[in-house]
């Protein structure tokens, strides 16, 4: 694997609340145009790691990379907020659905992509006097919009309140949202979350798609088992804020510690565990 | 065959609860008996020694007892009937989706009364007063708008920006002698500037916290110009702020004056018109803006901020920014509504400035319904208009004007016009319903 490949790489991440180690010294690399699920048991640290890789919180040590197609490079812990969404490009979405409810579904795609509508807008300024540099711009994220709108089957109802849709279609819209925001590293979390079997099977069908189709990379923090397994190319796997296995998905079903972590025992009585456990 | 059962038994059920309204009724004039009996059937008097007697005032106590009941009774009919309780189905679908277009017809006429109003009340100064004053608070509303409707910023201290700008205007118009269309932009840039002042330190407040922030600022600013004796002139304000020219041509009966220049007849009227299509102009520039704001990304990220600032954040949208501009333009347009306040009355002091402005302005968008241009609008057309032809009511007039405001909360909690209308649209224009748009601001 050569540095290129990597499209982010943690070394020594440590999230810190008072006494409370959330994230202990996490190390792993995602590479580019791959699935790379971070899983564990609750309260293990992973939303605390996409807060950290999202900006949402500044992590205590430890350094975050991010590598664009062309190289570039930055060092998220040292961006703030909103900087990492626009100049790095890692998009997310939320645990518990972060729309804007009360505007339609168009405008919260179009939301996505404020920061390029408003240069070519001239920061309002030519906006405001109706020039065609705008409009040209408006027309494009509209487009966009609604190519996205249709890979995730809500084009139908485009102008409706994005408060009025069922979940699984929130979550849908969720993650068109980011990908409007043209990103390198879209972070999910909990995508799965709510959906019936169907529904996650489509999500799966989606999420392999979206990787086809824009190259981008994801990172992914999920509960639905069956899901992980299918579709990512390499699983990481947190208990109590430290990483307990990294691998493929394979690797990682069979590793003892992984096991005894979501059994909540002792890796050595992992196999005592089992027996009893069997009908 | 169905509808025909269901039809007979509302009737049925409408003729056995006679009964119970007439007990629903006793009920409440019972209550208005033991209210009523100290408060209106008793009166204080002075006898002939000076001495206070009881005169006890049965008439109208018994009137009064009566008309709680019949009204009560009367209601509570109707209410059991069930002839209320689909009064919202009774609008068919049909007729319901050209309301929009009937607001905008409603608007359209508005704007042509507004424009003709010199003309038909040429002879009435009071009515043309009056309007003028209507026309301030309705740009004052528009401008809060911005602030309050649109990025959702609860701004309890807006008459500040509107101080800023009348006192702005006064002190260059007297000390530099500049024009008014000189000194109304410079006013506007000065108050968009100490709204970015007071949005800087109230960036992490929402809600309650930030509303107590600027209501505080709000009195900051009117304490200071109370106090600064030297540069304010303190309680004695500011006296003989120049009045508007005609683009450089006085309102006066002298040779150069605007009647003369015109050949027309010398009269005090035509600066009251002038004054009033100048306010006019103002808030028509301000509604313009706003709605072409809300089509720019700048005014979209308003809205999302307002309801959700984080997903904001993870879009990379800078909300510091977002939130200053929304405080800057807001503040902007109540800088220019206070310097056109200043070069009508000619005198301004901290008096015409105090809490109760803010709470009005507040009152007008949040009646209005907040984000809604035409809400607003009429929101200050009856609050501010209302206001003034209940006069001769006298010490009733607050009454009535708390009356209605309740009414208006019970019956349109969200305001007058409280859906939301998308700012773009893919096939077709839907108004959003205000109980989501609600939802969102919790």
């Amino acid at each position: 694997m050569t540095a290129r490949d990597a499209v982010l790489d943690v070394r020594h991440l440590t999230m810190r609340f008072g006494g409370l180690v959330a994230v202990d010294d996490l190390s792993f690399t995602a590479r580019r145009g791959e699935i790379t699920a971070i899983i564990g048991p609750n309260g293990a640290g992973k939303t605390t790691v996409f807060n950290c890789i999202t900006g949402f919180y500044q992590p205590t040590e430890g350094m975050i990379l991010l590598t664009h197609p062309n190289g570039s490079q930055y060092l998220l812990e040292r961006l703030f907020d909103f900087r990492i969404a626009e100049h790095a490009r890692v998009a997310r979405t939320f645990q518990n659905i972060r729309l804007f409810p009360g505007m339609t579904v168009l405008e919260n795609l179009l939301v996505a992509q404020h920061n390029r509508l408003m240069r070519a807008s001239g920061y309002t300024l030519f906006g405001l006097f109706g020039l065609p540099t705008y409009h040209r711009a408006e027309r494009a994220a509209i487009d966009k919009a609604r190519h996205w709108l249709d890979k995730v089957g809500l084009i139908g109802r485009a102008d409706d309140p994005a408060g009025d849709l069922p979940y699984g279609a929130q979550r849908r819209l969720e993650i068109a949202r980011s990908l409007c925001a043209d990103p390198v590293l879209l972070c999910l979390d909990e995508p799965a979350a709510g959906l019936n079997p169907r529904e996650s099977d489509e999500l799966s069908e989606l999420l392999t798609d979206i990787i086809a189709e824009t190259g981008t990379s994801l990172l992914l923090i999920e509960h639905h088992m069956h899901v992980v397994m299918e579709i990512s190319h390499h699983v990481v796997v947190l208990d109590y804020g430290q990483k307990i296995a990294d691998g493929t998905p394979d690797m990682v079903r069979n590793d003892a510690r992984v096991i005894a972590a979501y059994l909540g025992v002792e890796a050595e009585d992992v196999d005592d565990a089992l027996v009893a456990s069997a009908p | 065959m169905s509808n025909e059962g269901a039809l007979a038994t509302t009737q049925k059920k409408a003729s056995l609860d006679i009964a119970g309204a007439f007990k629903d009724a006793a009920v409440a004039g019972l209550v208005a008996f033991g209210l009523f009996s100290l408060i209106l059937g008793f009166r204080t008097d002075q006898n002939m020694s000076g001495q206070l007697i009881l005169t006890p005032r049965p008439g109208l106590l018994a009137a009064s007892v009566a008309a709680v009941f019949f009204g009560r009774f009367a209601i509570a009919l109707i209410a059991r009937s069930g002839v209320l309780r689909n009064a919202g189905a009774i609008v068919p679908a049909s007729i319901r989706g050209r309301m929009q277009h009937l607001g905008t017809f409603f608007a359209a006429c508005l704007l042509i009364f507004a424009l003709i109003t010199p003309f038909l009340f040429y002879s009435n100064r009071y009515l043309l007063d009056l309007s003028i004053l209507v026309l301030t608070y309705v740009m004052l509303g528009w401008g809060l708008n911005i602030v309050v409707g649109l990025a959702g910023l609860l701004d309890l201290g807006y008459v500040a920006f509107y101080a800023v700008g009348a006192y702005s205007f006064a002190l260059l118009a007297q000390n530099f002698g500049w024009s008014f269309w000189i000194c109304l932009p410079l006013a506007g840039i000065l108050a968009a500037f100490w709204g970015v002042l007071l949005g800087f330190p109230v960036l992490r407040l929402r809600g309650d916290y930030l509303a107590i922030v600027t209501l505080a600022f709000g009195e900051i600013i009117r304490l200071v110009l109370l106090n600064w004796q030297d540069f304010t002139g303190g309680p004695n304000g500011i006296s003989g702020i120049p009045r508007p020219s005609f683009f450089g041509i006085p309102f006066d009966a002298s040779e150069t004056g605007f009647a003369a220049t015109f050949g027309l007849e010398f009269n005090t009227t035509h600066r009251v018109i002038f004054l009033f299509y100048v306010i006019l102009a103002l808030a028509l520039l301000t509604n313009y803006v706003t709605i072409r704001l809300r089509r720019l990304p700048i005014g979209r990220a308003w809205e999302a901020m307002r309801e959700d600032e984080i997903a904001c954040r993870s879009l990379g949208i800078n909300t510091t920014n977002t939130k200053l501009t929304a405080f800057a333009i807001g503040a902007m347009f109540g800088g220019f509504a206070g310097s056109f306040f200043a070069t009508r009355q000619g005198f301004i002091s901290p008096e015409s400035f105090v809490f109760m402005e803010s709470a009005i302005i507040v009152a007008i968008v949040v009646l209005g319904g907040m984000g809604s241009q035409i809400g607003v609008a009429v929101a200050a057309l009856v609050m501010i208009g209302g206001f003034e032809l209940f006069r001769e009511f006298e010490q009733f007039r607050m009454l009535i004007f708390g009356l209605a405001m309740v009414g208006i909360m019970v019956w349109r909690p969200r305001g007058l016009v409280s859906h939301r209308v998308p700012s773009v649209f893919l096939r077709q224009e839907k108004p959003i319903p205000a109980h989501i748009v609600e939802e969102a601001r919790q």
